[in-house]
């Protein structure tokens, strides 16, 4: 089924479940981050909770992508970048976690498809398990046939699993990055725009997806497309020239919003 | 609207067209030419004996170049050996690693190491190895033939670790993969089918020296004695017997020529097929 708006958006009932019992597991305070010189992002305060998804949105260049990668600290291996301010996951100083241990735990997918091309379906999705040292034949087959699963592309695949990943439709690619994401079993999914270079049914499916997903993991997505914000997500933040304008209950944001710029932009006044 | 020169343009362009396509042809006809010649007068002389039998005292008539071909097979397989993976390496460093200013004095000093005539590198390799031994041998051969291979799988392989697209390896560092496994378990085999066509040309280029062979291999009318003797190899054997007065050398020349080439263009066409893979991005 695809969900529509009005199923998508919580209900009042299920909005007082969420603010009551979910509890932030990830924050972001007073995050400043940029290239150089450059500032993108000038002071965020984020707070993502936990097995929901929370959409961010806001016009291209505020800092959307930044902000997510900044949670995996993916923002700081590119040349130049650097981010500061506190971090937490579950308590924990984020910026203190060894970067490659913190990305086990908080997966991403991206904008664009990004299955390795010199792998085979199955070589993609073990990917982060064979790589990193897991080489029990038995379970690397278990965890990559669950992640297929999971990222309801198996049966689509089952029969082709050594074939190379670029034969898939892009969609297909898609779902593959997120089954290899699920596959090292993280606590937190980032996605980065997952659906702008698809078309509007593969993108329906990955929207399903995440539906079933936040049932055990914590989402976040970057989107600019409102409508799937609204149609996906739990919580949503707004984000207008790297600052955090409002950050609440999608439901709220989308219909009561607290503040004006957030009105403008999601009445299609600007960006 | 007019535009009035309209007419003589098309003209101009037919012209540059044209002339353009004649110059594609006079390249291809010159490659044709080469191979067809080379062909014609040394694929005749190409015979069993040719291939398998030591060549013959002078002035007698027959014999072959197979301890040429053994030579040139040590001599390019050391050389590949040790040029291949410090240029691999190398490359890999420079496209992953090395800050810009270094990769920029790297890369600078690379291509000018290209850019050594290579009759340079056989007196380098002469000086450091010959001189020292107090004898000619493959190794010095192998020496001056891999410090030349080195410039160019180094640049080729940066080449094409550069070409790997940036979302892969975030792909793989997202999973929480260490970065140098990123580079040589996802990067290197996106790249490796560039790297390898890269590394053939190279080796295939090598094989066809003779200027750094002149006083490092030596050359030899015998088996050699090991890598530390004096070496036959075919490109030596072709320029010696080329220049002799006999016109059974002569023929042998030919001959020996045709190998070569043989050998040089069964390389090219395997880099070619190894290019046909995808080489990174989405196909």
């Amino acid at each position: 089924m695809i969900p529509t708006i009005e199923s998508a958006v919580p209900t009042e009932k299920s909005e007082k479940v969420s603010e009551e019992e979910r509890r932030v597991i990830l924050s972001a305070r007073a995050l400043r981050a940029g290239y150089g010189a450059a500032e993108i992002l000038k002071g965020v305060d984020f707070p993502v909770r936990e097995r929901v998804v929370t959409a961010v949105i806001g016009p291209s260049g505020c800092g959307k992508s930044t902000l997510i990668r900044c949670l995996n600290r993916l923002h700081e291996s590119v040349p130049g970048g650097w981010c500061e301010g506190e971090l937490l996951l579950d308590g924990e100083d984020l910026l203190r976690i060894d970067p490659v241990l913190l990305r086990r735990r908080i997966g991403m997918v991206f904008q664009r498809p990004n299955p390795f091309p010199s792998m085979s379906i199955r070589q993609n999705v073990a990917a982060g398990l064979t790589l990193n040292g897991v080489r029990a034949r038995r379970v690397v087959d278990e965890r990559v046939e669950r992640a297929l699963s999971d990222a309801a592309l198996f049966s689509e695949v089952k029969d082709r699993l050594d074939e190379s990943a670029l034969g898939l439709s892009g969609g297909q690619q898609q779902r593959l990055c997120i089954a290899r994401a699920l596959a090292v079993e993280p606590e937190v999914l980032l996605l980065d725009e997952p659906c702008s270079a698809l078309d509007p049914i593969a993108t329906a499916r990955i929207e399903e997806l995440l539906f079933e997903l936040k049932k055990r993991l914590t989402i976040v997505t970057v989107t600019h497309n409102m409508q799937q914000a609204a149609r996906v997500s739990d919580y949503t933040a707004f984000l207008l020239m790297g600052e955090l304008v409002e950050c609440g209950p999608t439901r709220q944001v989308f219909t009561r919003p607290a503040d004006k710029r957030t009105e403008d932009y999601i009445t299609g006044r600007f960006g | 609207m007019r535009f009035p020169d309209y007419a003589r343009r098309k003209q101009v362009d037919r012209f540059a067209t044209a002339l353009s396509a004649a110059c594609a042809f006079f390249a291809l006809a010159a490659l044709f030419a080469i191979l067809g010649y080379i062909a014609s007068k040394g694929a005749a002389a190409v015979n069993w004996d040719f291939l398998t039998q030591l060549p013959k005292p002078v002035g007698e008539i027959g014999g072959g170049i197979a301890n040429s071909i053994v030579g040139t097979a040590k001599i390019v397989g050391l050389a590949a050996l040790l040029g291949g993976p410090i240029g691999i390496l190398g490359g890999i460093y420079l496209s992953e690693y090395a800050s810009s200013r270094t990769a920029f004095w790297v890369r600078y000093a690379a291509d000018a190491l290209n850019g050594v005539p290579s009759i340079v590198m056989g007196i380098f390799a002469y000086s450091i190895i010959v001189l020292p031994l107090k004898r000619f041998s493959g190794l010095a051969g192998s020496i001056a033939l891999g410090v030349i291979l080195i410039p160019i799988v180094l640049r080729n392989t940066e080449e094409f670790m550069r070409l790997v697209p940036r979302s892969v390896r975030e792909g793989a560092l997202a999973l929480g993969i260490p970065r140098w496994k990123c580079v040589l378990r996802v990067a290197l085999p996106t790249a490796a089918p560039g790297v390898l066509t890269g590394l053939l040309l190279g080796i295939s280029r090598i094989a066809g020296e003779t200027a750094p062979l002149i006083f490092t291999a030596f050359g030899n009318r015998f088996w050699d004695q090991g890598m530390l003797h004096p070496m036959a190899s075919l490109p030596l054997t072709i320029y010696t017997y080329a220049i002799s007065p006999y016109e059974d050398w002569h023929r042998q020349a030919w001959a020996g020529a045709f190998i070569l080439l043989m050998f040089v263009l069964t390389a090219n066409i395997l880099a070619r097929l190894l290019m046909r893979r995808p080489t990174g991005g989405h196909s």
